[in-house]
C-alpha cells in the first residue's frame, strides 16, 4: 500500500502550534528524542463549539488512559480522531496542563529578553495563544490530552507519574474522522519530575488515509466505539 | 426535621430548597457563605461546576484541582480550583467520603454512546445546565460547560487504568458542605441518568442549603 505523505514538519520543546486536519487524513507524531510530553487539543473545525472532551472518552472505553485502539470523543457523541498505532503504550489525559505559576515555580522566570526563543513558555499561554488564532478563548478551554506521558492512580486515587514512559523514535498515528482543528503545545507533563526545563520536540508528518472500515481496530475496540464512529459518519453521508 | 439539620438549627440559613431529579439551579454563593448539598435518599449524582462570579470565563478545572492535590478524588480539604488557579471553593465537611470529577456529565450524545443509539432523547445533565445558562441571563453557554464534579458518585480507577461507575458509597441523608473562597457562581444538575445502576435506574431529590 503506497502512502501519500501530505506534508513534514517539526515542533521544537516548548513551542506551540495549530492546524487543521481534513478527515481521512494520519497525523504522526514522533518523539524524538524520547520521554516528551505533547499537549493536544481538538476542534471540529466546521463547528468549533464541538471539542474533545475527556470525560466522555474515558467513560465510552472504560479507561482510565489513552493507547492503540482509543478514540478521542468530542462532547458531541463523535470522534474526532482515532489512535490507529502507538509505540507507546499510555497516554495521559486527566492532568491538564502547565500554568505561568507552574513553570515558575519549578523552573523559574525566563523572559525573552534573557533568552531568546529559549524562553520559559508554559502551556496554557501557549494554547491560549493558538485558540484566540481561530477565535476561541478561554471558555474554549478544556481538559487536554498529554502524549506520551503516563500517570496511574492507586487505590486511594493518589496520582503517580510514570517515567520513560516513551522511548526515542517512539510515534503515535492520529486518523482523523472529522475535520479536526488541532492545537499543540510541546511542553512538559505538571508532574514530570524532572528539575531542568527541558520540553521536547516532536516530528509531525500527516498522511492520506482510507476511512475507518467495517473491521477497523477502533471502531471494533468495544460496542460504544462502533455507535461512536456511526454518529460521526452521519455528518459526511 | 430530618436529622441532617440538625446541626444547623442555630445557624442562619439563607436558602433551603429541594432539587427534583431532572432539575437544575444556578445560584450565587458568596465568599465566606456555605453550600451543602444532602444526597436525601442516597447515591444520586450532583453534576456541578462552579463559575468565578465576576468572571465567568475563570471556572472550575478539574484537571488543575485534581494535579494541585495530587488525587483523583474529592474530600473534605480539598481546593477546588479554577483555570486561573484561584480558589474557587473549599471542601469543609463531607460524610461521603469520595466524590467524582473525571466522570464528567451525561448528555443526549453521550448516552447514544455509551448505552445505545434509541437513548438520545432521554433527558441529560447537559441538557439541564443548558437550560440554566440560557434562562439565567448570566452570558453563560454551551462552551462554559467544562469538565464538572459528580458529587455522592463513585467512579474508581484502577492501577493498570481500567475505570469505571461502581456503586455508590453514599447513603440517604450524606452531605457535602462547600465553602465559597471567592464570590462564585454554582451550576448544579441532579442527574436524570435512567441507563446506569450507579443510582440504582432510580433518580432522587437532593436539598441544597446555604449559610
Amino acid at each position: 500500500m503506497s502512502v501519500k505523505v501530505l506534508w513534514e514538519d517539526s515542533i521544537p520543546g516548548g513551542s506551540h502550534g495549530s492546524f487543521i486536519m481534513k478527515r481521512d487524513t494520519i497525523l504522526k507524531v514522533t518523539d524524538i528524542v524520547g520521554n516528551g510530553n505533547l499537549v493536544a487539543l481538538f476542534y471540529n473545525m466546521d463547528n468549533k463549539l464541538e471539542r474533545y472532551n475527556m470525560a466522555d472518552t474515558l467513560k465510552a472505553q472504560h479507561t482510565f488512559f489513552l493507547s492503540k485502539g482509543n478514540v478521542c470523543y468530542s462532547d458531541m457523541g463523535r470522534i474526532l480522531c482515532s489512535i490507529v498505532d502507538s509505540s507507546c503504550t499510555w497516554h495521559d489525559t486527566i492532568s491538564g496542563m502547565s500554568n505561568t505559576e507552574t513553570i515558575t515555580t519549578k523552573y523559574g522566570a525566563l523572559n525573552y529578553q534573557e533568552a531568546r526563543n529559549d524562553m520559559h513558555r508554559n502551556a496554557q499561554d501557549s494554547v491560549l495563544i493558538e485558540l484566540s488564532k481561530w477565535g476561541l478563548d478561554r471558555r474554549d478551554l478544556v481538559a487536554n490530552v498529554n502524549f506520551f506521558s503516563k500517570v496511574t492512580a492507586n487505590a486511594q486515587g493518589v496520582l503517580s507519574f510514570v517515567s520513560d514512559n516513551s522511548k526515542p523514535g517512539d510515534f503515535v498515528e492520529l486518523r482523523f474522522e472529522m475535520n479536526v482543528l488541532v492545537v499543540l503545545a510541546s511542553s512538559q507533563h505538571v508532574l514530570d519530575p524532572s528539575p531542568r526545563y527541558s520540553p521536547n520536540p516532536f516530528a509531525l508528518t500527516s498522511l492520506k488515509c482510507s476511512s475507518a472500515g467495517p473491521y477497523d481496530l477502533c471502531r471494533n475496540l468495544c460496542p460504544e466505539n462502533g455507535r461512536g464512529f456511526y454518529n460521526t459518519e452521519l455528518i459526511f453521508r | 426535621m430530618s436529622k441532617n439539620t440538625v446541626e444547623l438549627e442555630s445557624c442562619n440559613v439563607l436558602f433551603d430548597f429541594v432539587l427534583d431529579a431532572g432539575e437544575s439551579w444556578i445560584h450565587d454563593v458568596r465568599a465566606g457563605q456555605t453550600l451543602r448539598i444532602v444526597d436525601l435518599e442516597g447515591n444520586q449524582s450532583a453534576d456541578t461546576l462552579i463559575y468565578n462570579a465576576n468572571d465567568p470565563a475563570d471556572r472550575y478545572s478539574a484537571t488543575d484541582t485534581i494535579i494541585a492535590q495530587r488525587n483523583i478524588y474529592l474530600t473534605t480539604g480539598s481546593r477546588l480550583l479554577s483555570i486561573e488557579g484561584n480558589l474557587l471553593m473549599t471542601i469543609v465537611n463531607d460524610t461521603c467520603g469520595r466524590h467524582d470529577t473525571i466522570g464528567g456529565a451525561c448528555s443526549a450524545e453521550s448516552n447514544t454512546v455509551r448505552y445505545s443509539l434509541d437513548k438520545k432523547f432521554m433527558h441529560s445533565c447537559r441538557d439541564s445546565f443548558l437550560h440554566a445558562v440560557v434562562n439565567c441571563n448570566c452570558h453563560l453557554g454551551k462552551r462554559d460547560l467544562t469538565s464538572n464534579i459528580n458529587f455522592f458518585m463513585n467512579v474508581p480507577v484502577s492501577e493498570n487504568g481500567d475505570l469505571n461507575f461502581a456503586d455508590g458509597l453514599s447513603g440517604p441523608g450524606k452531605y457535602v458542605d462547600l465553602r465559597a473562597d471567592m464570590d462564585v457562581k454554582v451550576l448544579i444538575s441532579n442527574c436524570p441518568q435512567l441507563n446506569n445502576p450507579c443510582n440504582a435506574y432510580n433518580p432522587t431529590p437532593l436539598r441544597l442549603m446555604i449559610w
